[in-house]
């Protein structure tokens, strides 16, 4: 019997298939290596860089953590503290008759000489240099005359004691002991003076001067009358009451928002211009965020300048567009069929989106919105624009206390003339800003872990 | 005869009437009138795209959830107008339940997948009363026995026949009148799909079903009515056994032996 003639020949044989194929293999897989050798560069240069960034920044920021401070035997010496009994409210006073007496008796220990108490100690370990009074005085940085007088108006029978105290040391001397100067510079290059180096050498030769752990850069303002002693608590507290401000604005507006839009708002040319507008909101640089915040929240609003109030006011609008694009792509990704399931059982659109959709977007959602206050804790250009990169030597009460923040601090630091002392200073300060963030991070990523779940 | 006409008009349960709906411009459902009994399964079957699952989500309005979607003409259920304007569509879906092609459990447990409708409407009052509609809905479903001991266990870890049987006494666990089912097998295995079409025999007794199916064994196993759906139109509806053994339409002859579909 006669093998019946395929109706349509094949344009090709299959033979032939098989080699084109082969042929074509080697030249498939060399693609694909390439492909994936580049990739993997990629990867490795980022992963390089970021290492060789957190190599040097905490290889120069580390040190700053701790810093030389002398110890001493400080006499508070009840001929140079001469004051009067500290003021105890009476029965029948008013609080502010008190409190009237009270700043009287506060203005009298301000106008006491503490500074000799520590010269006067000084001269004890140096018995050399006693005619050079003046000098001496320069070896204990000029804030810490400051915590004596804190420490006799906390507790006025201190007077008469002798107390071991571990003051700061100037920060031209921290800088020549941790070998930041070439000692080999002539004397006139020199931050110190021969005679200083000499004490200096000779105190910390005695173990007088060693490094401690600064508790200065967490506890005080920043300072420029006593540079050893600035800190960062300013900076901290006012990078918190933004970071307060835009959580309680941005987030649950943002979040209200994505939700009308994507659940409730019909679609229309008004939604759609909203939308495009959103989009563009979001790249618009930071720095246009910090003109509208100085001409409209201080120009019109009247709030105060410098102020964290307008700073969060500011990041807010900055963090509003991040928070709703996350949102809103969230709310995308949870399955029609989980609204389709409570709206079927006769729930209302809005109960179907509060008991069923927002619990499963959650995660989602605190992720974006912690990322969207990460990003704006890290901003530091429009907060330059409405003045909160002036010099601010308290820590703020409120929010709507002049302060710096964190990012503008390390600006301002960076910016510092005595280089060799703030270069570190400026990269513990930005150690102290990346802990922040990863800590957010790191919520960001539990947060999402433990509200997880899957459908 | 007389006499059966007039019963089933009392009985009716679902009265359409031109029923049209459009998706923007392109018209998917092409005037269409169609009566349903109580208590009668009424299985709708054609090719895809031809608008048995557009018609059907019209008896619970599900098609207002869609944009630009437009449906007009009658839809009456028990005399009432469902697309009467003073009517809340979650009278309506209480009162009409749905089923979906794909199980759709919730991500929550299996106790709280149930309760959730009547704690919706306010069924029960007391904690035990809760409890009484949660075990006789699983029972009714045919799941009490399988999932009794975990009724805390999420609900999606179930298998996908023991999840759309828990969607069905999800529904069932608000007394509707009416259970819509949108290919309820289509998602499932033979031995699964068996245990759902035996539940439906027996839900019948208590429910009126309407159930889209791709599956023209499925209709001829369950079904008391037939409706055959072709390009937006009812081609032909009528008892079931008659539909497939005599149509009276050479479309829905050329369906159900295959030549096309």
């Amino acid at each position: 019997m006669k093998v019946a003639e395929p109706l349509i020949k094949p344009v090709i044989t299959a033979g032939a298939v098989q080699q084109k194929v082969t042929a074509s293999l080697a030249r498939r897989h060399r693609k694909e290596r390439i492909f994936k050798g580049i990739g993997l560069a990629a990867v490795l240069a980022s992963l390089a860089l970021v290492l060789i960034l957190f190599v040097n920044i905490f290889s120069k920021g580390l040190p700053a953590f701790w810093q030389s401070a002398i110890t001493l035997d400080i006499y508070f010496d009840p001929q140079v503290i001469n004051i009067s009994e500290k003021p105890v409210q009476a029965a029948n006073e008013s609080d502010n008759a008190f409190r009237q007496r009270d700043i009287e008796w506060q203005t009298e220990v301000g106008f006491i000489n503490f500074n000799r108490l520590i010269t006067d100690s000084l001269t004890k370990v140096l018995p050399d240099a006693s005619q050079h009074r003046r000098d001496l005085q320069r070896i204990v940085t000029s804030g810490e005359r400051f915590a004596l007088r804190d420490m006799v108006v906390q507790d006025t029978s201190i007077i008469g004691q002798t107390r071991t105290l571990h003051l700061l040391t100037d920060a031209n001397i921290d800088v020549w002991l941790k070998g930041n100067i070439d000692r080999s510079l002539p004397d006139a290059m020199q931050q110190l003076s021969p005679k200083m180096r000499e004490w200096v050498q000779l105190l910390s030769e005695q173990g007088l001067i060693q490094n401690r752990f600064s508790f200065a850069l967490f506890m005080n303002a920043d300072s420029r009358s006593s540079l050893a002693s600035a800190g960062l608590a300013g900076a901290f507290m006012g990078s918190l009451y933004m970071m307060l401000v835009v959580i309680i604005l941005a987030v649950p507006m943002g979040v209200a928002a994505a939700i009308y839009l994507e659940e409730f708002a019909p679609k229309n040319r008004f939604t759609d211009f909203v939308e495009v507008n959103i989009n563009n909101l979001a790249a618009v640089p930071s720095i246009v965020f910090g003109l509208l915040g100085a001409s409209v929240f201080i120009g019109w609003f009247n709030l105060p300048m410098s102020a964290p109030i307008v700073g969060g006011l500011v990041l807010s609008l900055m963090t509003l567009p991040t928070v709703i694009i996350a949102t809103r792509s969230t709310l995308k990704a949870i399955p029609p069929s989980i609204r389709q399931a409570a709206l079927g059982l006769g729930a209302s659109k809005m109960q179907a989106i509060f008991h069923h959709v927002l619990p499963l977007a959650i995660p989602g959602i605190l992720t974006g919105a912690i990322l969207g206050v990460a990003q704006a804790l890290g901003e530091a250009a429009p907060l330059l624009l409405i003045g909160m990169k002036s010099f601010v030597a308290s820590v703020p009460g409120s929010p709507f206390d002049q302060s710096t923040a964190l990012p503008v601090q390390i600006f301002l630091w960076q910016g510092n003339e005595l280089r060799n002392f703030f270069e570190a200073r400026t990269s513990a300060a930005i150690i102290v800003l990346l802990a922040l963030m990863i800590s957010l991070n790191a919520l960001a990523i539990w947060l999402r872990k433990k509200y997880e779940k899957r459908w | 005869m007389s006499n059966v006409a007039q019963d089933n008009a009392t009985n009716l349960k679902i009265i359409a009437r031109d029923v049209k709906v459009f998706y923007g411009q392109a018209e998917a459902v092409k005037g269409i009138s169609m009566d349903i009994a109580q208590n009668e399964v009424v299985a709708f079957i054609g090719p895809s795209g031809c608008g048995k699952s557009t018609f059907l989500r019209c008896f619970n309005r599900m098609n207002d959830t869609i944009e630009h979607c437009r449906v007009t003409g009658l839809i009456e259920m028990a005399g009432q107008n469902i697309y009467d304007p003073a009517l809340d569509v979650v009278q309506l879906r209480a009162q009409v339940g749905m089923v979906f092609q794909k199980p759709n459990p919730f991500p929550k447990s299996i106790y709280e997948n149930i309760a959730y409708g009547p704690k919706l409407h306010g069924l029960a009052e007391r904690k035990a009363d809760l409890d009484d509609i949660v075990e006789s809905s699983l029972r009714r479903a045919g799941l009490w026995n399988e999932v009794k001991d975990r009724l805390d266990h999420p609900g999606t870890g179930l298998s996908g026949g023991q999840q759309q049987r828990l969607c069905i006494a999800r529904t069932i666990a608000v007394s509707p009148e009416v259970i819509l089912m949108d290919e309820p097998c289509s998602a499932l295995d033979p031995i699964a799909t068996s245990i759902i079409e035996e539940l439906i025999d027996e839900l019948k007794q208590n429910f009126t079903i309407v159930m889209v199916t791709h599956n023209m064994q499925q209709a001829a196993r369950v079904s008391d009515k037939t409706a055959f759906f072709h390009l937006g139109e009812l081609v032909e509806m009528g008892p079931t056994n008659e539909l497939f053994t005599n149509p009276q339409n050479k479309r829905t002859e050329d369906y159900i032996t295959g030549r096309y579909g």
